[in-house]
């Protein structure tokens, strides 16, 4: 188990390759890296802050992490999400899931990303032209995290 | 109790956390959240929409009928768009 909250950038292939060493029971990796996209609602980002809830969020994750364990048979999960400055095209979020079959480590990730994106306490600033908003959640991420209730109880 | 601020309700109200007396009348996360509104006008600003304003008690997310005590961690903050 590993949920890492942490303002420094990450290596992917790094992180790859210290998530499976050893694992050969494994026969599946999904992985989702989120990226800091240089336009939003039309308008230009030049840069993001995200903003978090110290101790709040990593006990979110880590609940979010043992609820993906109790519905699908996992062989490890590792979460890191970053806070602080970012500009476009940086890396924030990089969600891992491990299982023996594919569809539990294809559903876990997407499950993990949909889960985080409506319970971790984080918040991002972007910086446009016409200065400085906070984004606004979005519906369509409630109605994602809202399509797993139910299942897998 | 203490109270923690975050994302827009942090600069609208101007501070990231204060320190307040809870009166008796004060039981629940909702109650809370209006008592909040009579301190100042930042923050009836900042907390006009209650719908917009989501409470962590203790770090974890809690609805507006939740009880609350003196010795809680509170926090408010807009609904959460990390990812």
């Amino acid at each position: 188990m590993a949920i890492r909250v942490q303002a420094e950038d990450f290596d992917v292939g790094a992180e790859y390759a210290a998530f499976t060493a050893g694992r050969t029971g494994v026969g599946g990796v999904a992985m989702f890296v989120g990226l800091v996209r240089d336009i939003a609602g039309g308008e230009a980002v030049s840069a993001m802050t995200l903003e978090h809830y110290p101790g709040m969020t990593e006990k979110q994750l880590e609940a979010i992490e043992m609820e993906a364990r109790r519905r699908w048979p996992l062989d490890d999960v590792l979460v890191i999400h970053r806070h602080g400055r970012l500009e476009p095209g940086d890396r924030i979020v990089m969600v891992a899931t491990a299982s023996a079959h594919r569809d539990a480590a294809f559903e876990s990730c997407r499950f993990l990303m949909d889960w985080l994106k409506t319970k971790a306490p984080f918040w991002k600033l972007e910086a446009t032209p016409e200065g400085e908003r906070w984004v606004e959640a979005k519906e369509s991420d409630d109605a994602a995290a809202a399509r797993w209730a139910g299942q897998g109880d | 109790m203490k109270i923690l601020y975050f994302a827009w309700l942090r600069s609208k109200i101007g501070v990231p956390t204060e320190t307040v007396e809870l009166p008796a009348e004060v039981a629940t996360a909702g109650d809370l959240v209006e008592w909040l509104k009579t301190r100042s006008p930042r923050h009836a600003e900042a907390l006009a929409n209650s719908k917009v304003v989501k409470v962590a008690v203790n770090q974890e997310h809690v609805p507006y009928d939740h009880p609350i005590s003196p010795t809680d961690e509170v926090a408010l903050f807009p609904p959460v768009t990390g990812g």
